[in-house]
């Protein structure tokens, strides 16, 4: 096999979309609670156990699956957007823009995820929202330094002082000549954001400041076990395990795609 | 070198001031109300006065802001209104145990990145087992490693206290209780260093003179350790410049799943209090703690690479 870490990494990325689709074929309410079954093992009913509470694992899974998809796929978009924008324009503007634009990065790259977590939750209330926003805003340095490299490693190359020779404006070279050409290092970029973004969401619902209760996810579902783990390993194991084999999913994804794509190798 | 010094702090002073004017504008412009937020939905307007004169938000933004800047710069942030003693006492008792934990934190994940890495590049088979392990270390979730750790190594084999932290006045007691949620911290960033690491020892490697020190006969390991890993340590050192953030963050979650007093469970309670001049304080002292670590860093990497301070 030429790039096992491509393979694997889509593999389990993959098993991650199918556990998020599933959650609307899975007939079992997440927040059912079964009194009689608390903290149950694996059983035919209750395919993964069930929690403190009593509620199917199966189900609080694929749910809190495709919550994190939700909110990690919102927040790298907004990085996404907002990152390569202004660092395309950083890139290939250069002088004072390349300056203000790089100190405002600077800046908020002293302002992790988390942090902004805790000023918007305070703002706006705990949620999906805020965090989603909050993640999101934490990414944009990231793929505004890969922008922002692309951009002025590409604008003296030919065929952008073709374009520009064809009386092409700012506007244009930007997005129909640089976008187009930096898609695969933007896409390498992506892969690894989404795997911190499901870190990151994860931490912040377990620190009850991302999806509320009794939405599930992933990281709170955790936070919910931490205190039975002696009782019963399984409802903190499958969120743990889930959680730490997408990450390394979209890790792999990333480091194969950079292997592929990467001309110096 | 002294111009490099200088340039350098002043730019991460304009850092600072721009991320805390950041902070500042995200407050002003972000949905939400602050006073309805701490007084409720049915507050008499009376009382939404009050507060509001008591925050200072019934002046104009520009104005909050200069006032805001000038108390800020004379280190005053505010008195919390959950414990209504200043902020900066807060800190004050709550930063040492932060601190700390960051600190046992990167020491620990470099102790265990470096010889990990050097084994790495000595030993094919441990190289491949290494650098699989650290794959998947990077990619599980800090407080999943701290569950795992607290229930293995506190409650099934009762060998570190679970939680809580007794002060550091008893220095052998402090570091036990420190132990376990070091050790979830430095894992957990020891994966990233440890890539980092291996990478560059392993692009030093190719390099001409260590050819011609293989050549002339100098022993594999002898090679590793004098004449690769000082070039191979500069790129870590830049790495390094980026781990502020995620040492901080990943001590306040540490910090919940270990009970800790420090900084990230005060900021748990300021939310869950509304109490909007401590959030902010904290905000701001755990972001002037990210620029001057990155500033450090930077500084350490101009020490050690004299052609960065003369550039």
């Amino acid at each position: 096999m030429r790039s096992p870490s491509l393979f694997i990494g889509s593999l389990l990325v993959g098993l991650f979309l199918l556990m998020a689709l599933a959650s609307y074929l899975y007939p079992v309410d997440p927040n059912a609670p079964d009194f009689l079954h608390r903290l149950a093992p694996p059983s035919p009913s209750h395919p993964l156990g069930t929690d403190p509470l009593g509620r199917d694992l199966l189900a609080r899974l694929l749910h809190g699956a495709r919550n994190a998809l939700v909110v990690g796929g919102i927040a790298v978009s907004v990085g996404f957007a907002l990152g390569v924008v202004s660092g395309l324009l950083a890139g290939y503007l250069g002088r004072y823009w390349d300056g203000i634009l790089s100190l405002l990065m600077e800046a908020l790259y002293a302002l992790p995820g988390l942090l902004l977590a805790l000023l918007f939750a305070a703002l706006m209330g705990p949620g999906m929202v805020s965090s989603m926003l909050a993640v999101g805003l934490s990414m944009v340095p990231a793929f505004f330094r890969v922008a922002r490299a692309g951009a002025m490693s590409l604008k003296t190359t030919p065929f952008v002082e073709a374009a520009l020779a064809l009386g092409a404006g700012p506007g244009r070279v930007v997005f129909r000549h640089l976008l187009p050409n930096l898609l695969g290092p933007l896409l390498v970029q992506a892969s690894l954001a989404f795997a911190a973004a499901l870190l990151a969401e994860a931490a912040l619902s377990y620190l009850g400041l991302g999806v509320q209760p009794p939405n599930p996810s992933l990281g709170r579902m955790l936070r919910e076990a931490q205190g039975f783990l002696p009782l019963s390993p399984y409802p903190a194991l499958v969120p743990g395990v889930a959680l730490s084999l997408t990450v390394l999913g979209f890790n792999l994804l990333g480091d194969g795609l950079r292997d592929r794509l990467d001309p110096r190798r | 070198m002294r111009s490099f010094l200088l340039r350098r702090v002043l730019l991460a002073l304009a850092t600072l001031w721009l991320a805390s004017s950041l902070v500042f504008l995200f407050l002003l412009f972000l949905p939400g109300d602050p006073v309805q937020a701490i007084l409720g939905l049915e507050a008499s307007p009376a009382a939404r006065q009050a507060l509001e004169r008591a925050l200072g938000l019934d002046k104009p933004p520009w104005e909050r802001y200069a006032d805001w800047l000038t108390r800020t710069l004379r280190l005053d942030l505010g008195e919390s209104i959950r414990y209504g003693k200043p902020v900066g006492e807060l800190l004050e008792e709550r930063l040492p145990l932060t601190l700390g934990l960051v600190l046992l934190g990167l020491g620990g994940a470099l102790f265990l990145a470096l010889p990990l890495a050097l084994l790495a590049l000595r030993f094919p088979f441990w190289d491949l087992a290494l650098t699989g392990l650290m794959a998947l270390l990077q990619s599980v979730p800090t407080f999943f490693l701290g569950v795992v750790l607290l229930y293995a190594l506190a409650v099934h084999l009762p060998l570190f206290p679970a939680s809580g932290f007794p002060g550091f006045s008893n220095p052998w007691e402090a570091l036990r209780h420190l132990f376990l949620p070091a050790l979830t911290l430095a894992l957990s960033r020891a994966a990233i260093l440890f890539r980092m690491a291996r990478g560059s020892l392993l692009e030093v490697m190719g390099q001409d003179y260590i050819r011609t020190a293989r050549a002339k006969g100098v022993p594999e390991t002898w090679v590793l350790f004098k004449h690769a890993l000082k070039p191979a340590s500069l790129p870590l050192v830049t790495v390094l410049g980026l781990e502020g953030g995620f040492l901080l963050t990943g001590a306040v979650v540490v910090e919940v799943v270990f009970a800790l007093p420090g900084m990230g469970s005060l900021a748990l309670t300021a939310l869950e209090a509304r109490d909007y001049p401590l959030l902010q304080g904290l905000v701001l002292v755990m972001a002037a703690l990210i620029v001057l670590f990155n500033l450090l860093v930077d500084l350490l990497y101009g020490l050690l690479d004299p052609r960065v301070a003369y550039a």
